[in-house]
């Protein structure tokens, strides 16, 4: 079919169609269209209205008219008679003032007695009904709008006004009306032209930014005019999402580069322990021990691939999947009773305080490990005899879980990169780990549309400020009618 | 024992059946979904080991729906390198007893397999648990060794609980921290160990004969040491 088409436009007439075609599929030629259609029909209707009503109204007027003439005329005929009823109609034929008055009385064989018109207008021959019909007056063709009445003896009188200039005024109306029309016709298309040129000059800005960017030039955004219309709104959403992309994409970057340089290490440890066990290891007792540390390096590096496997499954947010509603205070209780006996191990004490319940949605074990993370970095820095604050609360709409340490902490201006993968603090260089025990704790906290603060842990009289981690996470608050609903019982 | 390995990956697959010949288990191997299928539908074997991804048309997620669609309940671990959470609920879903993500520790694997077989074994409500002169019970959750009396700690109490229930087998830190805390994550700080020394201290230190014992490169082991 498509094929056929495209031949057939290699001919004269069908070359039209085919420049119609993307026309008419150009969104913005589409708009005009409906924007044309929708004013022609609007100034169509008003102006149908007023030629309606314009002309309804004339009508009425006229009828009215007619209406209490013969009224008049029927009540000089019912106290004097016909000839009473001649006289009148005859005294009005004088009257200049009713120029457009037509009367006529016929005697009962039809002959006319009195009136100006030539003869009864043929058609007329219902009484007590409107007829708007062609008449000849003295002679002249007119048109008149006019009803009749019958007589108990058999004379009939006929009472109208002449109408012909209200035709006349029909016509001009109805000239005014198509020359509105083709104005109004004129006034669209050059409405949908510009409304065409306004879509397209928006749509070129968005246009052109992707399609520089899709060139490579990253840095491109769509120009936002300040106005702070829609266009203005669509411009920062857009750029909103290229800034995001932009942060992935250096993510994904920076990710590579550190797995390059960072694994390296570990498999470098684990290399040079195989060789030198393989050249010289003189006893089976030295080999195997070599062996087992290389196997415990190549352990190491799998771990980090897990944690970057898990992070980037976090940050995909496929475990939104998974979130249910959950109380956090049990999980933190024994995560306390876990993590205590190892702080007194080490010499160490946890300060625990835990106030429940703490509703979220959320997935538990997702922020089980992400609070395991703090506890083991606040575990790792703490000197002897320290002390880790490990709290968690409910502040109205979010949850809080505090790990505070009395540790070197994290200087201010590393603080941002912190939680980034690999990334390691001056004062962590030469511990154990992976750098990437924040980057999932902020993983989580983003997937749980929650946020990771770091801070100074200020305690009084201590010379290390040590480091204050706070996991925010949105807590879950049951809708306001439920609270409402439970008030009177609890009081 | 007898085991069925179905695993495509010829190093793993010889590692494994050589460690499980060697643990003292009978072991069948085939590298491919539809030869697995068939041998296990059709032979008993007191657990099957399953690769995730197979060769043949049949991946372990099919091999095991139609196993259990037929009524089959052989334990069976899943071994597989796709190790995402949504993976081993997959897993887990489709009717697997348990799952081990690629790199692994053989030791993790005997004592997951050994863990599973047994647990296909003891059915039955326990109210009591025993290893040598060690006493639990579950009823009213008292311990005693000998005459002696034991204080636990609630979560001591299931740390033990699980051990007992495993007695004689190797428990790896693992299996105790998914198994006891409900942990699905290695922790970077060796919270296991301090709490084992902690039991320790109540079960072992004032008595003669140690109870729980250390395996090397693997984990714990509660049992009775033969003189």
């Amino acid at each position: 079919m498509k094929r056929k088409a495209r031949s057939a436009g290699m001919g004269g007439m069908a070359g039209d169609k085919r420049r119609l075609r993307p026309l008419i599929r150009s969104a913005g030629v589409r708009f005009a269209l409906a924007y044309a259609l929708v004013f022609g029909v609007s100034a169509f209707i008003l102006a149908f209205s007023i030629w309606y009503s314009t002309l309804g109204l004339l009508q009425h007027q006229v009828e009215a008219e007619v209406r209490a003439d013969e009224f008049g005329l029927l009540e000089h005929e019912s106290m004097g008679g016909l000839g009473a009823l001649t006289v009148a109609i005859a005294n009005r034929m004088a009257d200049a003032a009713n120029v457009n008055a037509i009367y006529l009385l016929v005697d009962p064989t039809g002959r006319p007695m009195i009136g100006n018109l030539d003869s009864w207008p043929r058609g007329l021959t219902g009484l007590r009904e409107w007829y708007e019909l062609p008449v000849q007056r003295q002679g002249v063709a007119s048109v008149a709008l006019m009803r009749a009445t019958l007589f108990p003896d058999g004379s009939r009188l006929l009472v109208g006004r002449d109408v012909q200039a209200r035709s006349e005024l029909r016509l001009i109306l109805r000239d005014a009306l198509i020359w509105a029309f083709g104005i109004m016709v004129a006034l669209g298309a050059f409405g949908a032209l510009l409304i065409r040129s306004l879509f397209r000059r928006i749509i070129q800005d968005v246009a052109e930014t992707t399609r520089a960017i899709s060139r490579g030039e990253l840095s491109r955004r769509v120009p936002v005019s300040g106005v702070g219309d829609e266009f203005d709104e669509l411009a920062v959403v857009i750029n909103d999402m290229l800034e995001r992309l932009g942060r992935l994409m250096d993510g994904v970057r920076q990710v590579s580069n550190a797995i390059a340089h960072d694994l390296r290490t570990p498999v470098a440890r684990a290399r040079t322990r195989l060789e030198d066990a393989a050249l010289h290891a003189h006893t089976p007792e030295t080999m195997s021990a070599a062996i087992e540390r290389a196997i415990s390096d190549l352990d190491g590096i799998t771990g980090i691939f897990e944690a970057l496997l898990r992070i980037s499954e976090i940050e995909a947010g496929s475990r939104r999947a998974a979130f249910a509603a959950v109380d956090l205070a049990p999980m933190l209780h024994d995560m306390d009773e876990l993590y205590a006996a190892v702080a007194e191990e080490r010499g160490l004490k946890l300060d625990t305080s835990i106030s429940g319940p703490l509703p979220v949605i959320g997935d538990r074990q997702l922020v089980q490990q992400a609070v395991a993370n703090l506890l083991d970095n606040a575990l790792k820095f703490s000197p002897i005899n320290g002390v880790i604050r490990f709290q968690a609360q409910r502040h109205e709409q979010v949850v809080e879980i505090v790990v505070a340490d009395r540790g070197p902490g994290i200087p201010e201006k590393e603080r941002a990169r912190a939680t980034e993968r690999f990334y390691r603090g001056e004062a962590a260089r030469h511990t154990q780990g992976s750098g990437l025990g924040l980057s999932l704790v902020a993983a989580v906290a983003q997937l749980h549309g929650g946020t990771l603060y770091l801070g100074d842990n200020q305690v009084p009289d201590e010379p290390n400020t040590g480091l204050r981690a706070v996991l925010v996470l949105p807590a879950n608050v049951p809708p306001l009618k439920f609270v409402a609903a439970s008030l009177p019982r609890r009081s | 024992m007898r085991i069925l390995v179905v695993e495509d990956d010829k190093d793993v697959a010889s590692f494994v059946v050589k460690g499980l010949k060697e643990a003292g288990h009978a072991v069948e191997h085939t590298d491919n979904g539809r030869d697995g299928l068939f041998m296990a539908a059709s032979e008993n074997f007191d657990a099957i080991i399953l690769d995730r991804m197979l060769p043949g048309g049949i991946d372990g997620l099919r091999l095991l729906e139609t196993l259990r669609a037929q009524d089959n309940v052989t334990p069976v671990l899943f071994l597989s390198a796709l190790g995402q959470v949504d993976d081993r609920v997959k897993g887990l879903k489709a009717g697997g007893d348990d799952y081990l993500t690629k790199p692994f520790a053989f030791a993790e694997l005997l004592a997951r397999v050994e863990a599973l077989t047994r647990r296909g074994k003891s059915d039955g409500p326990t109210t009591r648990l025993a290893v040598g002169d060690l006493e639990m019970d579950l009823l009213s959750r008292s311990v005693r060794r000998g005459a002696q009396k034991i204080e636990l700690q609630p979560r001591e109490f299931r740390l033990l609980e699980y051990l007992m229930r495993h007695a004689g087998q190797v428990v790896t830190r693992t299996m105790l921290l998914e198994g006891v805390w409900d942990y699905h994550f290695d922790p970077q700080t060796n919270v296991i160990d301090v709490h084992i020394s902690r039991l320790r201290q109540k079960i072992d230190k004032p008595f003669d004969q140690p109870l729980l014992h250390t395996v090397r490169n693997a984990g714990y082991m509660l049992r009775v040491e033969e003189p």
